[in-house]
């Protein structure tokens, strides 16, 4: 049996095996059965991938049932494995194996455990589904699927009222970016008759200089094609203006973010993005777009990222950032260098979330960094994990040795193909530098307010609960969900017992299956760059057609000078000297410079007010109309003058009101059976 | 099948179960009901197991002469089949649904439902107009009484604005149908179906059929019947009503307006079209602000089937195979859905929304087959409803992508307002104690909804099964319409090589 339908259906097999008799096999069956079809994907996966890194592998494509067949419009469900694919599949089958892993100690005490691990694996599901399809139909059913598991992981504790509505928001901004990938593949068949993925790849560059009508104006085909898929990927992956869903997302459990809001679904709009390619080659214009509004994103994350109190928020802008940068290497044409980004970003980025869970765990579901602080003794096993994640993300490494941690590799490659490119590239290679900069004192911030300096412990609402009621014993039905989304208000309750910040409060470090997965992550962090470097960047044998691979771009990026080659590095020191100052030396430098910038920083604290201008133009707008046209509308106009019209002259002849008032039933009778009769008489004479 | 009369059988069985139940106390009344229903579904199942999928267009045909012309000929195509299939599939779940929240006058009740089978099943098969028009106008009667005395509080009002608009539509449609049988001196739809009418003739026919169809789908501005009507209805006949009645004006459109009228079809587009547009956007609007919850069903429904109507006048066959697939799709979930309501409407005897929450803790086999048929009104991929959206938008993007953009927002409306009312219901906390002591599914429960969900998973994945039987008369229909079919507006031109170097050249000429 082909490998690849067991990568794919053994997780759905386990969530419905988990999600619809969790309940009679119990949750640990659930989480064996679950955790164990994942761990058996990724085994099988690794080989996969590792025989294309090899160059021993050839693209295949394995049919498994017709769907839909409607005139010229076909398309089937298969499974396609590529190069990229096979990138895509070590990455979901790796990173979600170690989530559900770690869930078992995160989740230890949910009364839902079973629902959650169904969740998990169907999502695995439908991303593994996203990343084989062969047709845009397909990949538009995984695109569907995850933001289905995304919704109902989000909203996992579906008693809180706020993760109920983060998950509606997810769901339904998600759509909009959907409206936009609709209508490209839609555009796509009309223009190709064909959703096949391979065929319209082979026939995209032909089509350059075709134009075409677009709701009443004159588009290139191509770039109206690439802008309205690419509208579809901003939603999935929370580009700027559609962006808003993603911090909201943090609702749910910790190792949601890690798998689905940092590694692997929001990453699905740089895959389709690479995934079509050929046809992006093809549409300049529209990789201009991409490029700029990567770059836009990844620059106006990183600044709110730097203001955020909330551990899991901060991380969430970052990931945001960091899909900016993937979008602008794509927009350069470095497809390459986006991929490496994404696949490098998977293991740093699932590591810090996993690692600001363990800190949560540890911190008794305490999310706010202000009452975090000295953790570095307390959680050391956390802590070395946390830092090898930032070095990774701030990208430590050193050109000319050779050696770096993974974003290294992966980050400066991106900075020095977008100068290499030239064009709008050499402004994405300015504003990313900057966005590293700031990338850089946001991780370390985290880093320093988290593990240095002295505990803050005691202004903790959860802190002082846990200390007041025994934090070892499971106070409530559903513990877990006591994560809460940032406090605005400090608590400031001092408990005089203890003079050292902790209010009695003991850290402890995580279980042994929450370390694993950190454990496992590190060591990518730590060398997944050095190792694929050359295969991801420089080998146009390893993608083998499944992405459009310039070479000369490519060639070009180790050609750059060398202070771009160092820019990175130099940024990143200086992020990290900032951060210092800001948060160990001068403790109160950041309040100070925050009431000098005044209305600046409250714009990017308030994250550039985007949610309480979409609930001004959109939000309150819909249900205004909404009541308008039902009132005044439907039941003031259509009805008023309509059947109520109608009623009330009949009532006023009140020759007809018998007739009325016998029924209305056997006056229908009557009616047909009189148009009967004339129907006979017509035809008879 | 050889000369067994499939379908006469089929509009029988039904027949004497309703007389029965005329005579029968409750119970029996219950079990004579159902087992008529469920030999009809076993009927339909041979039905479609024999229907040959490339063969005759028309199966199953049955032909007596009446008396001066008329005929009572039956017969199908692959589009009625599936129509057929649903009616049938349908009918058993809704006695079910009645079995213990109908306790007044049950034995008239179940005899109304059965009288509704067979003008369904009827409309469906008849190949005669008048005896379509027999079925399809009487079929309202059984509709009208099981609201009028079955239905809500405010049931009169209801049913005399059903009866009100629907009465406006029939007679026109009346009208145009004795000028067509006059005009072309048949009375068979199958050759109606290829006769050409003059150009002219065809505006006015087509508005007059556009009548009758254009409320029963229903159309804004025609449209405010439904919510009233399933308002007032018992849960069965909101079923029915959503999954059967409202695909009259579809099956309408695609037997009589578009083959017969294909000149004056294309000349109406744009009113389908800019009616259906206004629908989408209305509709789902109004559907978010709802407190009712059949109410804010009702108004999605309108929503969905302005989905149809553009598939229908998209001509192509993607948008036709498209609207066919939303008309099962929409009739099966819903169906379920107004089940959902039923469920917890028999438990707390309230429409109310904002008396439930937190379903999901105390009813929570409930809450799994509640968020599948929302994913799938929402129109999730593998669910029925995404096969005939997609289609459906498209095939009308090849002849308009204003109306197709306009119409895809619905699916970010739609996703607002069913998830809104999901999360009102099911989750959040159990802020009311009588709902939060509601019981789960019994098994009664189970056997409606499940195999629903079973259908809706099925039609999602594997739509072929259900396409199939229609392909070759969706093609039938869309060669009918090719010849007047609108040029899209894509106006799509291939690049010419360095079209400024030929520019050069003439200017270098001068």
């Amino acid at each position: 049996m082909n490998s690849i339908l067991i990568i794919v259906f053994a997780p759905l097999l386990a969530a419905i095996i988990a999600g619809l008799g969790g309940r009679i096999i119990g949750h640990m069956a659930a989480k064996v059965i679950t955790t164990g079809a994942l761990f058996l994907a990724c085994a099988l996966s690794w080989p996969i991938f590792l025989s294309f890194i090899g160059g021993t592998a050839e693209a295949s494509v394995t049919p498994v049932l017709t769907w839909v067949q409607s005139g010229a419009m076909t398309f089937d469900w298969a499974l396609r494995v590529d190069t990229l694919t096979a990138v895509m599949l070590v990455v979901i089958t790796s990173v979600s194996a170690l989530v559900h892993l770690y869930s078992w100690g995160y989740m230890d005490e949910d009364p839902d455990q079973s629902r959650f691990f169904a969740y998990l694996s169907l999502f695995t599901f439908a991303m593994l589904m996203l990343v084989t399809a062969n047709n845009l139909v397909q990949m538009f059913f995984g695109w569907e699927g995850v933001g289905l598991a995304s919704y109902l992981l989000i909203g996992f504790w579906y008693k809180k009222p706020s993760a109920n509505a983060a998950a509606i928001k997810a769901f339904v901004v998600n759509r909009v970016g959907d409206l936009g990938f609709m209508l490209g593949i839609f555009g796509t068949f009309l223009v190709f008759q064909t959703t096949s993925i391979p065929e319209i790849l082979a026939a995209a560059p032909a089509m350059q200089g075709s134009t075409i009508t677009f709701m009443g104006a004159r588009w290139d085909t191509m770039t109206i094609l690439c802008l309205l898929l690419f509208v579809g990927a901003m939603g999935k992956s929370a580009q700027l203006g559609l962006h808003t869903w993603l911090p909201d997302a943090m609702e749910g459990p910790t190792p949601v973010s890690a798998l689905i809001h940092a590694a692997t679904m929001v990453t699905a709009g740089v895959f389709m993005v690479c995934r079509l390619s050929p046809m992006f080659e093809a549409a300049p214009a529209a990789l201009a777009v991409v490029t700029i509004i990567g770059a836009a994103t990844c620059l106006f994350a990183a600044t709110i990222g730097t203001t955020q109190w909330d551990i899991k928020r901060v991380i969430a802008y970052s990931t945001c950032s960091q899909l900016g940068y993937m979008f602008f290497a794509a927009g350069v044409g470095a497809y390459g260098a986006a991929m490496f980004h994404l696949f490098t970003h998977a293991f740093f980025k699932a590591l810090l979330f996993l690692g600001a869970g363990s800190v949560i765990h540890a911190m008794h579901h305490e999310q706010d960094m202000r009452y975090y602080g000295g953790l570095r003794k307390q959680i050391p096993f956390t802590f070395w994990a946390m830092m090898f994640g930032t070095l990774a993300i701030t990208g430590l490494g050193i050109y000319d040795l050779h050696v770096g941690f993974a974003g290294f590799w992966s980050k400066d490659a991106i900075l020095e193909v977008s100068y290499a490119a030239g064009g709008h590239g050499t402004g994405a290679f300015w504003v990313g530098a900057f966005a590293a900069l700031l990338t850089s004192f946001y991780s370390w911030r985290l880093m320093f307010l988290t593990f240095w300096g002295k505990p803050r412990w005691i202004e903790s609402e959860h802190i002082q609960h846990a200390v007041h009621h025994g934090h070892d014993e499971p106070e409530e039905a559903n513990p877990a969900s006591q994560e809460d989304s940032g406090h605005d208000v400090a608590h400031t309750v001092p408990d005089p017992s203890h003079g050292d910040g902790t209010g009695g409060y003991h850290p402890h470090e995580s279980p042994l299956t929450m370390l694993v997965p950190l454990g496992i992550l590190s060591i990518g962090a730590i060398f997944a760059g050095q190792f694929f470097a050359g295969s991801f960047l420089d080998s146009a044998e390893f993608w083998n057609g499944s992405i459009a691979y310039n070479a000369e771009l490519m060639h070009a990026m180790h050609e750059v000078p060398k202070w771009v080659k160092y820019t990175a590095l130099v940024v990143m020191l200086i992020g990290l000297f900032l951060a210092w100052l800001a948060y160990i030396r001068s403790t109160d430098l950041p309040r100070k410079t925050a009431e000098q910038l005044g209305p600046i920083y409250n714009f990017v604290f308030n994250k550039w007010y985007f949610d309480e201008l979409y609930n001004l133009i959109f939000v309150k707008p819909a249900f205004w109309l909404g009541r308008l046209f039902w009132k005044k509308g439907d039941e003031g106009t259509i009805d008023r003058f309509g059947p109520n019209g109608i009623a009330w002259v009949v009532e006023r002849g009140s020759h007809y009101a018998k007739s009325v008032q016998s029924g209305y039933l056997t006056s229908y009778a009557l009616i047909m059976l009189l148009g009967l009769v004339a129907a006979i008489t017509w035809v008879l004479f | 099948m050889g000369g067994f009369p499939i379908l006469s059988v089929m509009l029988l069985v039904p027949l004497l179960g309703a007389i029965a139940c005329l005579f029968l106390d409750a119970k029996p009344a219950r079990m004579v009901a159902l087992l008529a229903t469920l030999i009809d579904l076993a009927l339909g199942i041979v039905l479609w197991a024999n229907y040959d999928i490339g063969g005759a267009q028309w199966q199953f045909t049955e032909r007596a002469d009446l008396f001066a012309g008329f005929e009572y000929a039956l017969g199908i195509d692959g589009i009625a089949l599936m129509l057929i299939m649903l009616s049938v599939f349908l009918m058993p779940i809704c006695i079910g649904a009645s079995w213990e929240a109908i306790t007044k006058r049950v034995g008239e009740y179940m005899a109304a439902f059965l009288l509704m089978e067979v003008l369904m099943i009827g409309v469906f098969a008849a190949q005669d107009i008048f005896l379509f028009y027999i079925f399809f106008e009487a079929g309202l009667i059984p509709m009208y009484l099981i609201i009028g005395v079955w239905g809500g509080q405010n049931r009169i009002y209801a049913a005399y604005k059903f009866f009100l608009y629907t009465l406006l539509g029939s007679v026109l449609m009346l009208i145009a149908m004795l000028w067509m049988v006059n005009e072309s001196g048949t009375t068979s739809i199958p050759v109606l179906m290829q006769y050409d009418f003059a150009p002219e003739a065809q505006t006015w026919l087509w508005l007059a059929f556009f009548a009758s169809f254009a409320v029963k789908m229903p159309m804004w501005p025609v449209h405010t019947w439904l919510p009233d009507a399933h308002v007032q209805a018992p849960t069965a006949g909101s079923v029915i009503l959503a999954g059967v009645l409202l695909k009259l004006g579809g099956y309408g459109f695609i037997r009589f307006s578009l083959p017969m009228f294909p000149d004056a079809s294309a000349e109406f587009g744009w009113l389908v079209w800019g009616l259906s547009m206004v629908a989408v956007v209305l509709t789902s609007l109004i559907a978010l602000v709802q407190t009712d919850m059949k109410k804010l069903i009702a108004y999605s429904s309108v929503a969905h089937m302005a989905i149809v109507t553009v598939g229908l006048f998209a001509f192509n066959v993607q948008g036709l195979e498209g609207a066919m697939m939303i008309m099962l799709g929409h009739g099966l979930v819903s169906a379920a859905l107004f089940l959902c309501v039923g469920v917890i409407y028999d438990r707390l005897h309230t429409r109310e929304i904002s008396r439930y929450g937190g379903l999901s803790i105390n009813m929570p086999a409930y809450a799994v087959l509640f968020m599948l048929f929302t994913m799938a009104a929402v129109g999730l991929p593998g669910t029925s409803n995404f096969v005939g959206e997609f289609l459906a938008l498209a095939g009308i993007y090849q002849a308009n992508s204003w109306v197709a953009f306009v119409c895809t927002t619905g699916i970010i409306l739609g996703a607002a307002y069913m998830l809104y009312l999901y999360r009102r219901v099911a989750f959040g906390e159990q802020k009311n104690a009588d709902a939060a002591a509601m019981p789960d599914l019994t098994m009664r429960e189970y056997l409606l909804l499940g195999p629903i969900a079973a259908a809706v998973l099925w039609m999602g994945i594997y739509p072929e099964s259900f396409l199939a039987p229609m392909r070759a008369d969706i093609e039938i229909l869309d060669t009918r319409l090719a010849a007047a079919a609108p040029e899209g507006d894509a106006h799509f031109v291939m690049g010419e090589g360095a079209p400024a170097e030929e520019e050069h050249s003439e200017g270098g000429a001068h």
